[in-house]
């Protein structure tokens, strides 16, 4: 095999699982060593700066960097890597001050069509380059999604006015209850560019579905009806409640329904419980809030006695899966279910739809319902003054996806407005450096704590199902977030090897609590895999292979759970390992967006 | 410096047949100078025990003073102990070793502890025949007391400070050898492929095992001029390579005809020297002490298994004691009362 290119960033940006893993790129163990040194506002800006919406994450983020944790590989449970992210926005100072300005106007305008948060990114990266910015959306506030839909329990709905607050605060010109009807007369208005951030705001719904119509008054579609009662058009819901669906959406109608006056709520779902598409940590706060989640049952029937819905009927099915993967749900044979209800809610999915653009503008779509978009760089449509991000783009995902979209889309858009190639994307910033603070010491924790992870506390439950609006999760205290930011093993200081400087002295393959390293015969990379002393047998783990060394042979670490303790590095004579801290930074279009050190 | 060592292991760790991972043969952190040939050893002996699947708790451990003496506490947390005087492992071990004669003494020495201040001792342990493993870590000078020539050091051997040696370094493997040592080996601390399987083959000797381990002092001796540096063994070992195969395993590796040549134990376990070594005799103690004084004179470094009695006697045996350990001998078997006394004497009368 090749010796490694550790001059590639992403290399070494790959080690760093969390940020690899966060769409945008945040360089979480960084935030993470402030909250342990106490600088929770350095913590809370270097979040903004990579996602824009800290304290909204830090309670609401799907975290796809937790399930890929290294802490989860080498012991039961990943760091708590997005309640810490909340920690920093709760115990910070006021960050006003520090936080960037529009730039002087530099005589281009942007239109926004959307105020979520894919719209809002693109809207704090661009500001202070001098766009003027105009920002369009059919609800009174910013915010998109982030306010109509995730209900104020999760999310209160002061969090969300602060961090919006200091996006609009950078000189956003708003139009609020202005729902954009035609692109084509957006294009009209001299922008020199168009974001579309519109989200993907259509529920489905099961129209076909017997007394689908004649019920229509107790049935509703989960996306609007979460909106309604976060605008406070719905305050109450009927006794008896099932919630149609299994991802996220039909858990927060569930819990919200539970706060409304439903006392029976129940969750009935075609697809096996472990199927479900709602991440463990919302069906487990379901659960803990009473409500019961019936899998492998699909909707039959909406049954009604005297033209009002009391309930419906379910086919019982069994999930059958394949040898290619796929999964048929076949039913078991068995009576359907009958479960009483008043009301039900459709929280079935959800599209996208552009009912707003027109044909003539150029902009086109696949059969989807999705844009066309030149890649998921550019983010540049059909049309090269528009561009697409967040959940319009590629249809519903989550709030971080729609940051990076943002990011990206401000690249293009700035690069766009300058008259400069979308596709020759500006690098990340990236830097190297050792942590060496005399023999034997460096600048950060290097032996990882034994400390287990700890679950965020609650409010009483009888308390939380009174008020919609009260917050569920307290928040990790100081002294606990201490300890569980103390967990992290801190990915980011890699351990770099220089071939020439090792006298294959064995020390650091000796001492490698999880060993990682082997001086071993070179051979082809599947080879090597298998022949190290524990065989690296997962290729989404990159190996480190050196240069061949004196004795002919060459030094193999598997990267997958090095501890990044430092240990080899402390026990090299030669100094031929040094633990150098890595730091990846998104291009931005904004380059120096804040300054932490 | 850390001293301690994360707790985390590798989750995939292979197992013994007892169900143990290497990590349950670890001991605490070495506080020996990075780099340290000694630490490879001590990782050499965790190995050795983890894949020969000795019970930790079945194992003492034993050494003198040194660098290398204070190797014990660096594997092995789970086994006995005994760190004794300098000089003087060798009568410790050998009272352990007749008290309780089922555990797996390891004795760890260094050049000076062993060739200087307790010479003596070592002589009457080989010619004791004790059943252990002896390994001296050998870096030709007294790491501990700041790096003294020791009797080991090379003749001609520049020390750190540029005085050059005048006498004769003792060759322990020889005078093993010459003593009538039963087990004699020689590696390099730098060598697991051979030295992890020349310790399972000490441990699974009966009878007394010697391996003289050229294990570079980093701090002290590892410079131009020295002989025992890392660059001048490696420059100048003549390594026979060598597997073992404890009795019941199944041999697996694939060996060319006429390639190798196989040495089988008291107990059925098995040694396959490899290669360029298919034609020496390791039953052979003056072959042994011609075929390093060969390699000394071409200025070579001979390691691997040097000599080997299979068939020898240990100091349990030649004392004709109890199977039983003596430490297990309870009252009435040591004093199995008057009755047996009296049909002693009358078989005497
Ligand atoms: C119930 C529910 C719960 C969720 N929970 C989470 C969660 O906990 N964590 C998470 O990460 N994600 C969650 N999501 C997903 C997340 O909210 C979205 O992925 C994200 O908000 C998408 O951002 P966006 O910027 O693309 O658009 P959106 O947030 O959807 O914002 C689009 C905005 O555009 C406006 N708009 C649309 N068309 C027009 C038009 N023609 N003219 C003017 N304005 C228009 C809309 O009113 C809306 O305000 C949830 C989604 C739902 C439905
Ligand atoms: C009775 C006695 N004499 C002298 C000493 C001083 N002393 C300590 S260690 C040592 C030599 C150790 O050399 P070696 O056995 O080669 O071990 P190394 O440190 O080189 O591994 C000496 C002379 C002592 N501790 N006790
Ligand atoms: S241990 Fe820390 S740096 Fe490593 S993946 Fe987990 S959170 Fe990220
Ligand atoms: S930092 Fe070095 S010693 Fe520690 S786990 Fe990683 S490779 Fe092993
Ligand atoms: S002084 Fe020499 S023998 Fe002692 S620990 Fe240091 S390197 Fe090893
Ligand atoms: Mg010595």
């Amino acid at each position: 095999m090749k010796p490694t290119n550790v001059t590639d960033p992403e290399y070494f940006h790959k080690v760093v699982d969390c940020q690899f893993a966060c769409p945008a790129h945040t360089p979480v163990p960084a935030y993470i060593r402030l909250i342990s040194q106490q600088r929770y506002t350095d913590a809370y800006l270097v979040n903004w700066e990579s996602n824009v919406f800290p304290g909204v994450l830090g309670r609401t983020c799907d975290r796809p960097c937790e399930p890929v944790c290294r802490r989860g590989r080498v012991e039961e449970e990943p760091v708590a890597i997005c309640r810490l992210k909340r920690v920093a926005a709760d115990f910070k100072e006021d960050v006003s001050s520090r936080l960037p300005r529009a730039g002087k106007p530099n005589g281009k305008k942007i239109a926004l069509i959307g105020g979520g948060p894919a719209s809002l990114t693109v809207a704090r990266d661009l500001a202070p380059l001098g766009y003027e910015l105009h920002l369009y959306d059919a609800n009174a506030k910013a915010g998109g999604f982030m306010r109509s839909e995730i209900p104020s329990f999760r999310l209160p709905e002061s969090v969300l006015d602060e961090e919006v607050g200091y996006v609009m605060d950078m000189g956003i010109t708003a139009h609020f209850n202005t729902y954009v009807d035609s692109m084509a007369d957006i294009l009209t208005n001299g922008y020199d560019a168009v974001f579309v951030g519109s989200g993907a705001p259509r529920g489905r719904d099961l129209p076909k579905l017997p007394g689908r119509k004649k019920a229509d008054k107790n049935i509703h579609i989960g996306l609007d009806w979460l909106a309604n009662v976060a605008f406070e058009h719905t305050k109450k819901i009927g006794k008896k409640v099932i919630v149609l669906g299994g991802g996220n959406t039909a858990m927060d109608c569930c819990r919200t329904s539970r706060r409304l006056g439903g006392e029976d709520v129940k969750v009935i779902v075609r697809s096996p419980f472990e199927d479900m598409k709602a991440s463990p940590w919302e069906k487990e706060d379901a659960i803990h809030e009473g409500i019961p989640i019936i899998d492998n049952h699909v909707p039959k029937e909406f049954v009604l006695k005297k033209g009002k819905l009391v309930g419906m009927t379910f086919e019982k099915v069994e999930p059958k899966y394949h040898e290619d993967g796929r999964r048929e749900l076949v039913p078991t044979g068995e009576e359907p279910a009958f479960f009483e209800c008043d009301d039900v809610l459709i929280a079935i999915g959800q599209e996208n739809a552009f009912p707003w653009i027109e044909k003539e503008t150029g902009i086109r779509f696949t059969s989807w319902g999705t844009p066309i978009i030149n890649d998921d760089e550019t983010f540049q449509s059909t049309r090269k003054d528009v561009f697409f991000g967040g959940d319009a783009a590629f249809g519903p995902a989550n709030i971080i996806t729609a940051v990076a979209h943002g990011h990206k889309a401000a690249v293009s858009i700035d690069l766009y407005c300058r008259g400069k190639d979308l596709e020759k994307r500006p690098a990340p910033n990236v830097t190297l450096i050792s942590q060496k603070m005399g023999i034997h010491e460096w600048s950060y924790d290097s032996i990882p704590v034994n400390d287990k992870r700890e679950a965020v506390p609650l409010v009483e439950l009888g308390e939380a199902l009174k008020d919609r609006d009260l917050e569920v999760e307290l928040g990790f205290d100081l002294e606990t977030a201490f300890v569980q930011a103390e967990r992290c093993l801190n990915c980011d200081a890699q351990t770099v090897f220089t071939a020439d400087s090792c006298i294959e002295c064995d020390a650091c393959a000796d001492i490698c609590p999880t060993s990682c390293i082997n001086f071993i015969q070179n051979a082809p990379e599947e080879e090597l895999r298998a022949n190290l002393m524990v065989p690296a047998d997962d290729p989404e783990q990159d190996i480190y292979v050196s240069q061949t060394l004196n004795t002919g042979k060459v030094l193999v670490k598997d990267e997958d759970v090095c501890l990044h303790c430092g240990l080899c590095a402390e026990r090299c004579p030669t100094a031929a390992w040094d633990m150098k801290l890595f730091t990846y930074n998104v291009a931005k279009a904004t380059p120096d967006l804040m300054e932490v050190s | 410096m850390s001293y301690v060592k994360p707790k985390f292991r590798h989750p995939k760790l292979p197992t013994n047949s007892l169900g143990y991972s290497v990590a349950d043969y670890d001991g605490a952190i070495s506080t020996l100078c990075a780099g340290c040939g000694h630490d490879s050893i001590s990782a050499a002996i965790r190995n050795a025990c983890f894949k020969s699947a000795i019970p930790p708790h079945r194992i003492a451990k034993l050494s003198g003073i040194g660098c290398s003496s204070k190797m014990p506490t660096y594997f092995l947390g789970r086994s006995h102990g005994f760190n004794s005087v300098h000089g003087r492992m060798p009568s410790v071990a050998t009272g352990a070793s007749l008290a309780n004669r089922e555990l797996t003494y390891i004795g760890v020495s260094g050049d000076g502890d062993t060739a200087s201040i307790g010479m003596g001792q070592f002589v009457h342990l080989i010619r004791r025949n004790v059943n252990m493993t002896y390994i001296v870590a050998n870096n030709g000078c007294y790491g501990l007391t700041k790096g003294q020539d020791s009797a080991t050091a090379d003749l001609g051997s520049v020390a750190k400070g540029g005085a050059v040696n005048p006498f004769d370094g003792i060759d322990l493997a020889s005078l093993a050898l010459l003593q009538g040592a039963s087990f004699v080996a020689r590696s390099f601390s730098g060598d697991k492929e051979q030295l992890e399987p020349l310790i399972r083959a000490a441990m699974a000797h009966k009878g007394f095992a010697f391996i003289d381990v050229v294990s570079p002092c980093v701090t002290f001796n590892n410079h131009a001029g020295s002989t025992k540096s890392y660059a001048e063994t490696r420059a100048h070992v003549d390594a026979m390579q060598l597997d073992f195969i404890p009795m019941r395993e199944e041999i697996r590796t694939q060996y060319e005809a006429g390639t190798s040549q196989t040495v089988t134990l008291h107990d059925g376990s098995v040694i396959h020297l490899q290669k360029a070594s298919s034609d020496y005799a390791t039953d052979d103690r003056a072959a042994a002490m011609q075929a390093i004084q060969k390699a000394e004179a071409e200025d070579k470094i001979l390691t691997g298994l040097l000599h080997l009695d299979p068939n020898s006697q240990d100091l349990n045996q030649l004392l004709n004691l109890a199977n039983k350990p003596l430490n297990e001998l309870d009252k009435d078997e040591l004093c199995p009362g008057s009755r047996v006394l009296d049909s002693i004497n009358q078989g005497l009368r």
